[in-house]
């Protein structure tokens, strides 16, 4: 079906600006967002959803942050690895950081090259990204186990507040679930788009889909990254 | 149309034949709704049970000695929870949102339909889940449908053992359907109408579910999180929300944690949550209102401006639920000025509906009887509000059966009344017949004069002192005895009230095999879902040829029309190019339906 702006009733004025044009789009019939896919749009509203999520997680470890009468542990030393003799403190997170933000930058070019109709490269580069994230997962594992041994349980912890386990295990954890299915998502819609399957309709709207869920996944690890290992 | 078009249309719609996948495992907005619905109904019966059961120990305490204090609470409980989540919203969303939006936005589905039906199996997951708490040890938790923590996770509550937890994976559980559906929900109305359907010319209805659904997917978030983090403190032991705690001598191995976050958490969620079944009810009261009157609905476009606007609004009022909970007291002025902002959104909407039907063609339909009681519902619960809203005024009474009638009435028995009206209004396009008029009078006069019977004289208990969530008052001294006779009279109204309801499901079954056959649009409405070329709708709802819109659906008795009503597919008439060639005749664009002109000069 093709997507025009018949109306039949109404007469469209020829939009101007930015501003009239959103107007005008809003008047208007069938679509508010005018040649915006389904998916593309429902992605949209499901993310929003989603950083009242994150948000909320958030609020919540900074309220308990503040109302636990025990000190809070001192990120820098939690989260130092000692390398040939010298303690770095945060050395791991930052490789982390590097590396989502790094995925970030081969998602755009997979949306890049898919609108480009090279489906070829797209299709790496989204592999490319989905790898980045897997190393970012297993980081992640590195990073609880090695918590772990040293003793730190979502109850309780030697370094001092029982919360500073609790919320990062839970806030570590949903961000790392919504990376692995990230990482799948990723991998499946490569693969089809490697397979050629969206050319018959030579629409490559979804890597741009799948592009947005990444990069909010990235996003929220940058508040996540600001509040729990710079605070 | 063309063959080709009609071989795409059959190629393209690929409807089910096999009785599994037409009415089971469905992908069809229109099936799933009706799955939606009677499980809410279902799981609502349930909540009415409760209720009676509740209403038997508070009227003739001690009699049934099966009900003692802790079934009390896991009855108050449940009921509570399973009438506001499992009933009221997935029955306005789930139920006819998933019916009415398709239809009166022009599409032939949602635009992931398959999406939508896993919407509606992780719903009958979570309804199952929530059943689930019934049969665990210690059966189903009795905190209260608030579940505060420190005392919804510690021994001594009911439902210690498993109740809890079925509760709270269950909200998550629902959470997740709830999310699927809203996503499509709003993801259709935006995206997916027919030719000619602008935003403005959406039927209220459309608009009501809209604005409650984009509030779902921003409130549930908040009882999401907190429902994980209090199931994280309850199974492992972390300290969200629990502080340094002695229990019994020994102090607990919690500490630290904010018991007022998740206050804060769940009434962030819980306010809007008010709204998320009260605006659907006003989208849909408004065109049962309309329809019946013959008449247009006065001031649409303040109508949707007021749904946005209390939309928006009911995110910043969440903490006049906490006037007493021991929050910063500078926190009270501040929201009892929001909550008293919201009612000039609530209040134009009010006036509206009475001034729709000032002069108008009433026709006293069950429909219409059901919507007019919820106006007068509505305004009763409403006026309370303002009482408790205000915090020195809220102080006294809180936690008073003054909050139990408030709210019954404003949120329980007002969308309830609303649910009832719609499905008499719509039950001819669903299934084809007419319900019974005679049994829907009667449920209507007893349900509507019964609700009176049971929660007016509750105000007169609150202002008495009678605290909520109590299994019996006996023992109390400033709680007179009359008290008791009070309790008894609510409780005869309340056996009454539950027996017309099961009147009303025997009618809904009765009509479907002996109703009358309805014929497509049996009020003559305007609104797309009524101009189907089938009835019921079949899959793709519109055959091969899609509508297209010309008009608002508010179209009623339109002077010079040749019937008093005018379709949304209807297209431009002779008379209306007329008029509109000729402004100084009198005014077309703002439509009002009030321009008769031998009513207007005395
Ligand atoms: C025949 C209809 C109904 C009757 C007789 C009834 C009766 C009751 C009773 C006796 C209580 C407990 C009061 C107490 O001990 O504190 C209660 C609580 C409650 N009811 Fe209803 N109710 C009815 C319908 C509804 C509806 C339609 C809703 C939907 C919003 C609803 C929502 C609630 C809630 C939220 C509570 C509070 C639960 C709690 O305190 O945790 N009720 N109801
Ligand atoms: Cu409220």
């Amino acid at each position: 079906m093709a997507r025009n702006n018949h109306t039949p009733s109404e007469k469209t004025p020829a939009p101007i600006g930015r501003h009239e044009e959103l107007l005008t789009d809003w008047a208007s019939d069938r679509e508010a967002f005018k040649n915006v896919s389904w998916g593309k749009s429902m992605m949209w509203i499901f993310l929003l959803s989603d950083t009242f999520i994150f948000g909320t997680f958030l609020t919540g470890y900074m309220t308990v942050r503040m109302t636990t009468t025990v000190p809070w542990p001192n990120p820098s030393e939690v989260f130092a690895l000692t390398i040939g003799g010298v303690e770095l403190p945060l050395v791991l997170i930052a490789i982390m950081t590097f590396i989502l933000i790094s995925s970030s930058g081969t998602m755009a070019m997979a949306v890049n090259m898919g609108y480009r109709g090279d489906r070829k490269k797209a299709g790496i580069l989204m592999l490319v990204t989905a790898l980045f994230g897997l190393s970012f997962v297993s980081m992640q594992a590195f990073e609880w186990t090695k918590l772990i041994h040293e003793g730190v349980r979502p109850w309780e912890n030697p370094f001092g507040a029982h919360q500073f386990g609790a919320t990062f295990f839970m806030i570590t954890g949903f961000h790392g679930l919504h990376v692995s299915v990230g990482v799948i998502y990723l991998t499946v819609v490569a693969i089809k788009v490697l397979k050629g399957d969206y050319e018959r309709r030579g629409d490559y709207q979804i890597v741009e889909i799948t592009g947005l869920y990444w990069h909010f996944v990235d996003l929220v690890w940058v508040f996540i990254f600001a509040f729990f290992y710079l605070w | 149309m063309t063959d080709e078009t009609a071989k795409d249309y059959d190629a393209e719609m690929h409807e089910p034949t096999h009785f599994f996948t037409k009415y089971i495992w469905s992908q069809d907005h229109k099936v799933i709704a009706v799955q939606y619905s009677i499980t809410a109904m279902a799981i609502g019966l349930v909540a009415l049970v409760l209720s009676w059961l509740m209403r038997l120990q508070l009227g003739f305490p001690g009699v049934f000695d099966f009900i003692d204090q802790e079934a009390y609470y896991q009855y108050v409980t449940m009921h509570g929870m399973i009438m506001v989540i499992y009933l009221l919203t997935a029955f306005f969303l789930g139920g006819f949102g998933n019916y009415l939006i398709p239809l009166m936005v022009g599409a032939r589905d949602m635009v992931f339909p398959y999406l939508n039906m896993l919407s509606y199996w992780v719903y009958l997951l979570a309804v199952l889940v929530l059943v689930a708490s019934f049969f665990v040890t210690g059966g189903p938790t009795g905190a209260g449908w608030t579940l505060y923590p420190p005392q919804s996770i510690l021994p001594g509550t009911p439902g210690y053992d498993g109740g809890i937890i079925l509760m709270l994976v269950s909200l998550i559980i629902f959470i997740v359907a709830f999310t699927m559906g809203g996503l499509n929900y709003v993801t259709t109305i935006l995206q997916a109408r027919a030719r000619g359907m602008t935003l403005m010319r959406m039927p209220l209805s459309v608009w009501g579910i809209f604005v409650a659904t984009f509030m779902g997917l921003l409130a549930f978030p908040a009882l999401f999180v907190s429902g994980v983090m209090l199931l994280l403190d309850r199974v492992i032991g972390t300290s969200f929300f629990m502080p340094e705690i002695v229990s019994l001598g020994e102090p607990l191995a919690y500490g630290g944690g904010s018991p007022l976050l998740f206050q804060h958490l769940f009434w962030f969620f819980g306010h809007p949550e008010v709204y998320i079944v009260a605006l659907p009810a006003f989208g849909i009261v408004s065109d049962l209102l309309s329809v019946h009157a013959r008449k247009a609905i006065f001031g649409y476009r303040m109508m949707v401006w007021a749904l946005l606007a209390i939309g928006v609004l009911s995110f910043i009022v969440w903490a006049h639920h906490m006037y007493v909970s021991g929050m910063d007291p500078a926190f009270g002025y501040f929201f009892a000025v929001t909550t008293l902002i919201i009612a000039v959104p609530t209040a134009i909407k009010v006036y509206n509906w009475t001034l729709t039907l000032w002069k108008a063609d009433i026709h006293l339909t069950i429909p219409m009887m059901f919507a007019i009681a919820f106006i007068l519902t509505f305004v009763f619960g409403g006026l309370t509000g303002l009482f408790l809203g205000n915090v020195v005024v809220d102080v006294p009474l809180s936690d008073t059966y003054f909050v139990v009638a408030h709210f019954h009435m404003v949120m329980g028995v007002a969308p309830i009344l609303v649910v009832f009206g719609a499905i008499y209004h719509w039950y001819p396009k669903i299934t084809g017949r007419m319900l019974h008029e005679g049994m829907g009078k009667v449920h209507f006069w007893v349900t509507f004069l019964g609700t009176y019977a049971i929660y007016f004289p509750m105000h007169y208990l609150g202002f008495v002192g009678v605290p909520r969530r109590y299994y019996d008052y006996e023992d109390i001294e400033f709680i007179p005895d009359s008290v008791a006779d009070l309790n008894m009279a609510i409780t005869i109204a309340a056996l009454v009230v539950g027996a017309a309801q099961l009147m009303f499901i025997y009618n809904l079954v009765w009509s479907l095999i002996w109703g009358k056959k309805a014929d497509s649009n049996p009020w003559k409405a305007n609104s797309l879902e009524w101009q189907t070329p089938d009835t019921p709708p079949k899959h793709g709802n519109w055959g091969v040829e899609m509508p297209t819109v010309y008009r608002w659906a508010y179209d009623f008795s339109v002077p010079g029309a040749a019937e008093d009503y005018m379709p949304q597919n209807m297209p431009p008439q002779p008379f209306e190019a007329h008029r509109a060639a000729h402004p100084e005749e009198g005014p077309e664009e703002d439509k009002p339906g009030e321009d008769k002109p031998e009513e207007g000069g005395t």
